[in-house]
């Protein structure tokens, strides 16, 4: 495989993996380098890749592991520590109390949800992948994906309705 | 009639029943449309979802391998190190054996000085003996 249709192949994605790490690692520089450090893997494998029958659905999986491996990794950890005094749009405090800027206030609720429920509301909701491809790439059941979709919702959902009701009174 | 349909469609896509096609009309319904009022707090939700599908990653991908310099570069600069410290030892060794020599040199000079001015000496008490002979046949012969 040459470099133009390896390109071909994976440069489709590369927004899509973009945000997924985004979505896991928040920073967006992190998320930037967690794109570029994929996308070196991918390359490296590039002969194995074509193997793949949904090459889209094997890089996301990477990007799943590879991002908790980051957060795992005391760097992330260390970064985490800065990301205490400085965060990205949307998620600072400031933002928080400015009730009316509901969009960010969905943002901030999202990155509340527990890690996996993130991931497919990330997914589903955003990148509008089928359950059945949601399943793959966490490698888990299209029933678990559904239950665990629902659940988030549902959080979000009452979060916001609370959200409103509280920007009423 | 719209908003009920679209009701309907919530209550789905909470239960995460709604396939792909019915969450679009949704997202559509509260993008463009004007909302029914007791609908209005899900509009936050559906107005992120489009604003995080444009976030877009906007710098180059790099194919080869920039960390894999570093490790070339750091082997390098540790041979250019080892080889700098031996031709620096080597040095430092000639420079100490140039300074030995001329040490010696110059402690030789000094020996030889000293062994001249000496024999100078043995001559002068030579004739400090022979003086001595003189003296002692006169005393004795008084």
């Amino acid at each position: 495989m040459n470099q133009s249709e390896f390109l071909n192949l994976v440069m489709p994605f590369k927004d899509k993996v973009f945000r997924f790490s985004k979505r896991l690692l928040v920073s967006s520089e992190e998320a930037e380098d967690a794109t570029q450090e994929l996308y070196l893997k991918l390359w490296k494998n590039r002969e194995k890749i074509s193997a793949y029958k949904n090459v889209e659905a094997f890089a996301m999986t990477m990007t799943k592991n590879y991002c908790f491996d980051r957060l795992k990794s005391k760097q992330a950890s260390n970064l985490s520590l800065v990301h205490s005094n400085y965060k990205e749009k949307g998620t600072s405090l400031d933002k928080k109390i400015e009730l009316n800027d509901s969009v960010s206030i969905v943002h901030q609720l999202i990155a509340n949800l527990p890690k996996q429920q993130r991931m497919i509301i990330q997914l589903r909701d955003i990148e509008q992948y089928e359950f059945e491809e949601i399943g793959k790439i966490l490698d888990i059941k299209q029933t678990a994906v559904r239950v665990a979709l629902s659940r988030a919702r549902k959080t979000i959902k009452e979060q916001l309705i609370k959200q409103h009701n509280y920007g009423i009174k | 009639m719209e908003s009920n349909k679209i009701e309907q469609l919530l209550d789905k896509y909470f239960e995460s029943e709604t396939t792909l096609q019915e969450e679009a009309v949704l997202q559509d319904y509260f993008l463009n449309s004007k909302v029914a009022p007791h609908l209005k707090e899900y509009q936050a939700l559906f107005e992120y979802f489009a604003k995080s599908k444009g976030d877009r990653y906007t710098k180059t991908i790099q194919l080869n391998n920039k960390k894999k310099n570093w490790k070339w570069m750091s082997i390098a600069a540790s041979v250019v190190l080892l080889f700098s410290v031996y031709i620096g030892y080597q040095h430092n060794q000639n420079q100490q054996r140039a300074e030995a020599e001329i040490a010696f040199k110059k402690s030789q000079k000094a020996f030889e000085l000293l062994s001249k001015n000496l024999n100078k000496r043995t001559t002068a008490f030579g004739y400090l003996g022979t003086y001595q002979k003189t003296t002692n046949k006169i005393f004795k012969k008084q």
